[in-house]
């Protein structure tokens, strides 16, 4: 066992590290901005490991830790987007007075449990991956912890969260029972539809990832944390886990209950559904921009749950380019929100982006274009994820669920032109400082110009997913 | 052909408004409007330049580009044959004029609405250019996002909401378009309508796809009951955000019938032309009554060309060379027409800022070279003989009565209301007693306004009295058209 610990390298180094800059962080005063550009190195030093390594399907520990092209795409795309969250969000950071070396350890930590998440292929690691990431998050959500909103949230996320960890902890252990087994591979084999307590356990494993994606109807803890939590954490609530759970998702569907297609699909088809409609209406009234992207995820989660529910794999790559188009959206639009900085305080209200096409141009059009790539107006690239999650949904014939989520997609159009028209057609109230926020803009141009020139080479993101399936 | 000529015509104006963006200067905005006016300019010989060098004798698509886009399967696929270049070339001659205009119309932000419009032009340019689904629904809806701005940010009053409801609208619509798309490629494994055509799609399938195609177009272009947004939408419109949705985006509609409803589900429109005769004639009655009781000129005129396309409408379901050739007359004439009737009211909107018809009255006295260039226009409005307005009109009918007797003695009855609408807003505009004294102090119509308002009316009266050049660019392909929607019928 010991000559094949080379497969979960990024996993040592990654933990290995965290405990060289936690105790850098303990013995060396006023340490963050050492510690956050050491964070920054090992993600890169983490993304050169995956990359150089071997990228074959092996497993570790008796068959419990799993690298295979799946693991990897999610791993270097969970990296990546830490990184431009992280590193936009580095000015927020300091002028909130968040700047605790534990902020960037913790969200280190977090990225581990999901490595491990990604990784698992075996119950029990699986849901200790999920519990590390859990309480990374529950720490992070209230790491504001003079300011009440953020505490309240970081309370209310832990509670229910710790209720649908509980539920999917029940649902592992019905899983054991019913199959004698926690091997995901060795489930699969014993399940079937006649295998009734079995489906209950689906039941209750898809209610706690549903949870962790934020899917109607278990999304109520969404606009609350994503309001009350710092802009930073919420950005990075809104694009990690996300991509973590999704990936999750795709995994269970695909391995250990792919034989009880049917049972699960109906679930997922309606939390997909109800993800979009109440995404698309709750949105409509929302005046603050954190509250309203809350909602706007949920929809999109919905989105890339209509992909997962086709139960083919053309379907699980649509919902992969998916997210990955999403992640590019919404790093783009938190960075826009890094940028708008008034007497040291951020604006977070819609109201507050009234006109500032006029004395802000680049933002403006900045987010004209995230805004429409969101809204899934072409040429953008938000365009392409919903084409090609309706092409795999149209293919197995669900002409229903289709024909909702674009109706849903026009009454978000909605909300998003109702910003552009704070944007670009009310007058001009309040001038923001000049930034100083490089990173931030970086992470705008790169975000934009992603998502417009997308249209160039749409198939290069399709090409790269049609490779993570080959099992 | 290796030089890719149609994607260098489509991606010209793209180019040239990035230099725009780059350009610097605040005060005057030379530069910027020299540079879009040299590249519509530009573009507007090139395609000139394609019209001369297409081979009018042959239906095939021709300048074909191919390269392979969504993992091989769809592909990049540009082409044109006689009825698009016409829509193209009507294209590339607006947007110069539109540029014009707005040097005496647009005060605020003049280079982000010159960026608009170049960028808007590219879209339009693709839409008449894509010889495959996918590409033709990008470049269809992604012209909202530019005109969405134009209306929002430099139009009247109540903008906001015109400017929702234009895109909302035209999204709802579209969407079940792009349904309809999918699902033909997972019937037929393409998305290039050139083997679509080839390929039968099953007749079960037919009828609902070509309903969901329907809904797209009716509401672009505006048919009865789903136009309710083209009167906003104009009302509140900057003039060359009017006479671009009028002249061009209006005709999106058309040519998508042309290209795509009647070649890929013949059998769905032969089943369904009646209920295409039937909107027709509602629209063009009963929105040329709605434009009769209008107190708003560009209300007036954007309730008239509900009622035009409804004789364009009416005129490609006939499904006869007649019919077919007038509504595309039909199109390329409502182009000129109804972009110089906006104009025209953009010129004196800029000197009384009203669009109201009661504000003026008598203006013939005082700007006589405008009201003599309105009276043409409001004549070919019309349809009167020797414009280009009649002859649209004209074979729209005489095809119309080798199918239905009925709905041709309708749509007849159409032409009276429109004359009656037209000529009673002559009446109230041009002539008439002036009540109000600021008409005195008005100014006749500066060169630029001369250049392109005479521009529009010489072509308006060339191709009344000659139509030959565009019948014959259009005519080989119609021919096909026809044959190959007949065949289909008796195969089936």
């Amino acid at each position: 066992m010991i000559n094949n610990l080379y497969i979960m390298f990024p996993e040592i180094f990654l933990s290995l590290s965290i405990f060289f800059i936690l105790m850098v962080g303990v013995f060396i005063k006023k340490s963050f901005n050492l510690i956050f550009n050491l964070t920054s190195l090992i993600i890169i030093v983490t993304i050169s490991i995956i990359l150089t390594n071997p990228n074959n399907e092996e497993k570790i520990f008796l068959d419990s830790f799993i690298r295979d092209p799946f693991s990897n795409y999610f791993k270097i795309l969970i990296l990546l987007s830490t990184l431009f969250v992280l590193n936009s969000s580095k000015n927020f950071i300091i002028d909130n007075k968040l700047d605790k070396f534990e902020y960037p350890i913790i969200i280190l930590l977090s990225i581990l449990g999901m490595f491990f998440m990604v990784s698992s292929n075996d119950l029990i690691l699986f849901y200790l991956g999920l519990e590390l990431q859990s309480l990374s998050l529950y720490i992070l959500a209230s790491i504001d912890r003079d300011n009440l909103r953020s505490t309240e949230s970081g309370v209310k996320y832990f509670v229910l969260s710790a209720l649908s960890s509980g539920l999917l902890l029940y649902g592992c252990s019905l899983l054991y029972g019913f199959t004698g087994s926690t091997n995901f591979e060795l489930i699969a084999d014993q399940l079937n539809n006649e295998n009734t307590g079995a489906v209950f356990a689906m039941v209750f494993i898809l209610v706690g990832l549903a949870f962790k994606v934020s899917a109607v109807p278990f999304h109520m803890w969404t606009p609350d944390v994503y309001e009350g939590a710092p802009t930073s954490i919420t950005s990075y609530f809104a694009v990690v886990p996300k991509v973590a759970g999704l990936a999750l998702l795709i995994k269970f569907m695909f391995v250990p209950f792919s034989n009880i297609l049917l049972e699960w699909q109906t679930i997922v088809i309606f939390i997909s559904i109800a993800s979009m409609i109440l995404g698309a209406i709750a949105a409509m009234i929302q005046k603050n921009l954190k509250r309203l992207l809350a909602y706007s995820s949920i929809g999109h989660i919905g989105y890339a749950l209509a992909g997962v529910a086709t139960g083919a794999i053309s379907g699980y790559q649509s919902s992969i380019v998916y997210i990955s188009i999403y992640v590019i959206m919404n790093i783009g639009a938190f960075s826009c929100l890094y940028l708008l900085k008034k007497d040291g305080q951020y604006k977070e209200n819609i109201s507050d982006l009234s006109g500032i096409s006029k004395k802000h141009p680049l933002i403006a059009v900045s987010l004209l274009i995230i805004l429409f790539s969101l809204a899934g107006v072409p040429p953008l690239g938000g365009f392409f994820a919903k084409f090609y999650v309706f092409v795999a949904v149209l293919e197995k014939e669900m002409y229903a669920l289709a024909i909702i989520g674009l109706i849903t997609t026009v009454m978000s159009a909605f909300y998003y032109l109702k910003i552009i028209k704070t944007i670009y057609f009310d007058d001009s109230i309040i001038t923001f400082e000049p930034t100083k926020n490089r990173t931030a803009q970086f992470s705008v141009i790169a975000s934009c110009t992603i998502l417009i020139t997308f249209f160039l080479y749409p198939s290069v993101l399709n090409n790269l997913v049609n490779t993570l399936f080959v099992s | 052909m290796n030089f890719p000529i149609l994607s260098t015509l489509i991606f010209l104006p793209l180019v040239s408004s990035f230099f725009i963006l780059l350009s610097k200067n605040k005060t005057t905005n030379v530069s910027s409007i020299s540079i879009s006016l040299f590249s519509s300019v530009a573009t507007f010989f090139l395609s000139l330049f394609l019209w001369y060098s297409l081979d009018i004798n042959t239906s095939e698509f021709q300048f074909v580009e191919e390269k392979s886009w969504i993992n091989n399967y769809i592909k990049f696929k540009l082409g044109i044959d006689g009825i698009s270049i016409l829509f193209i070339v009507l294209t590339t001659f607006i947007t110069p004029i539109c540029i014009i205009s707005c040097i005496n119309s647009v005060k605020v932000r003049v280079k982000e609405f010159l960026i608009a419009i170049l960028i808007l032009e590219t879209f339009m340019i693709g839409v008449f250019c894509s010889l495959d689904l996918v590409i033709f629904y990008l470049f269809f809806e992604a012209g909202l996002i530019p005109m969405f701005l134009i209306i929002g940010v430099w139009g009247g009053p109540r903008r906001v909401y015109s400017a929702f409801k234009f895109f909302l609208f035209t999204l709802l619509g579209s969407v079940l378009m792009l349904v309809a798309i999918i699902v033909i490629y997972w019937l037929t494994g393409t998305t290039d309508i050139t083997q679509i055509y080839e390929i039968q799609i099953p007749k079960e399938y037919q009828n609902i796809l070509w309903l969901a195609f329907l809904s797209s177009f009716a509401v672009k272009m505006p048919m009865w009951p789903v136009h309710t947004w083209l009167p906003d939408a104009h009302v509140e419109a900057p003039t060359a955000g009017s006479v671009i949705l009028a002249a061009i985006l209006l005709k999106m509609a058309g040519y998508g019938f042309l290209r795509f409803s009647i070649p890929m589900f013949p059998l769905a429109s032969e089943y369904f032309t009646p209920l295409i005769y039937t909107l027709s004639i509602i629209a063009i009655i009963y929105t040329s009554l709605v434009a009769l009781m209008q107190d708003d000129m560009k209300k007036l005129i954007a309730y008239s060309s509900v009622a035009h396309m409804g004789y364009v409408t009416l005129g490609i379901f006939t499904l006869t060379k007649q019919g077919i050739e007038g509504s595309i007359y039909q199109m390329i004439s409502h182009g000129l027409i109804s972009a110089a009737l906006f104009l025209c009211v953009g010129v004196v909107y800029d000197r009384l800022h009203s669009r109201m018809i009661s504000t003026y009255g008598g203006l013939v006295n005082y700007i006589p070279k405008y009201s003599f260039l309105f009276l043409i226009f409001a004549l070919a409005a019309l349809g009167l003989p020797g414009t280009s307005g009649f002859l649209g009109e004209f074979l729209v009918l005489a095809g119309a009565f080798q199918k239905s007797f009925l709905a041709a003695m309708l749509a007849t009855f159409g032409v009276v209301l429109g004359a009656a609408y037209m000529l009673w807003l002559t009446k109230r505009v041009i002539f008439g007693v002036t009540n109000n004294s600021e008409i005195k102090k008005i100014n006749d119509i500066n060169k630029s306004e001369v250049f392109m308002l005479v521009t529009l009316a010489f072509f308006i009266l060339f191709f009344g009295f000659y139509p030959l050049p565009l019948m014959e660019t259009f005519n080989v392909s119609v021919n096909s058209l026809i044959s190959n929607y007949e065949t289909a019928l008796i195969t089936n």
